[in-house]
């Protein structure tokens, strides 16, 4: 569980977007993303695809207004 | 008491927003239409519930989430053929060689902010959104526009959490892809 691999990390990115991830995976999730800048690009970039989604959502910059 | 046509008038001018609340979700616009038809009727019923609330757009919205989720699940009911978007779960492997590790490392994207004061990035995500596979749209929607619990989702959508969580996964990973090579000027890996 200590070293996940990419794959593992970006399940788990999407998870921790989901649910409460468990201390082991938190843990685990970390180490990993201070040492992969790709991984850390992805979680930031998750972030972004939420905050954009809920702005369309809100309307204020659809192509219909 | 009978609701006024003020504030009929009122709700009226909130239908474009619902609307487009509602397709965003449904994809389909006559099911919106449906759905927006319902939400204005019981906001009519229920008009002496609004009294003394703030914001009509955000009451209105509550109705219309609830509307929504009705329509899922009436569709959901309905009989479907097995189900391929949960067969063959080989969830974006080929971004990854065989210990786990990324083929093309994502690189980061430029003023991801900036990207958000402008309409035609906007409209770049909602083809992105367009492009997903249905089930998997549904369940991203849910969870992102409609802001449901993943255990609601699964219940609406009678899959277990681990489908769910691998249908949002699929859903920001594609999207995530889409959006890197449509606005930030990734190269797309298919056509090298």
């Amino acid at each position: 569980m200590m070293l996940m691999s990419c794959k593992d990390v970006t399940r788990l990115v999407s998870q921790g977007q989901d649910r409460k991830l468990g201390f082991g995976e938190t843990i685990a999730l970390r180490l990993h993303l201070a040492i992969c800048a790709s991984c850390e690009n992805v979680e930031r970039q998750m972030a972004f695809l939420r905050e954009a989604v809920r702005q369309l959502g809100a309307g204020q910059n659809g192509p219909g207004r | 008491m009978p609701p006024s046509n003020d504030f009929q008038a009122q709700i009226e001018g909130q239908r474009d927003y619902l609307l487009r609340f509602a397709a965003l979700q449904l994809r389909d616009a006559h099911a919106a239409e449906d759905v927006v038809q319902e939400t204005l009727l019981a906001a009519l019923a229920g008009a002496a519930s609004f009294a003394g609330r703030s914001n009509l757009r955000t009451w209105l919205t509550g109705i219309l989430k609830h509307k929504i989720v009705d329509a899922i699940r009436r569709s959901s009911r309905e009989p479907s053929r097995p189900d391929e978007e949960l067969e063959g779960l080989s969830d974006f492997d080929a971004l990854f060689d065989g210990r786990g590790h990324w083929r093309e490392r994502p690189s980061p994207w430029e003023s991801p902010e900036g990207a958000l004061e402008q309409k035609e990035f906007f409209a770049v995500l909602e083809g992105c959104l367009e492009g997903l596979p249905a089930k998997t749209a549904r369940a991203f929607m849910m969870r992102e526009h409609l802001g449901l619990e993943t255990q609601a989702i699964c219940k609406e959508l009678d899959i277990t959490p681990t489908h769910c969580w691998v249908l949002l996964y699929r859903a920001r990973m594609a999207l995530r892809q889409c959006l890197a090579i449509r606005w930030f000027g990734e190269r797309d890996p298919e056509t090298r």
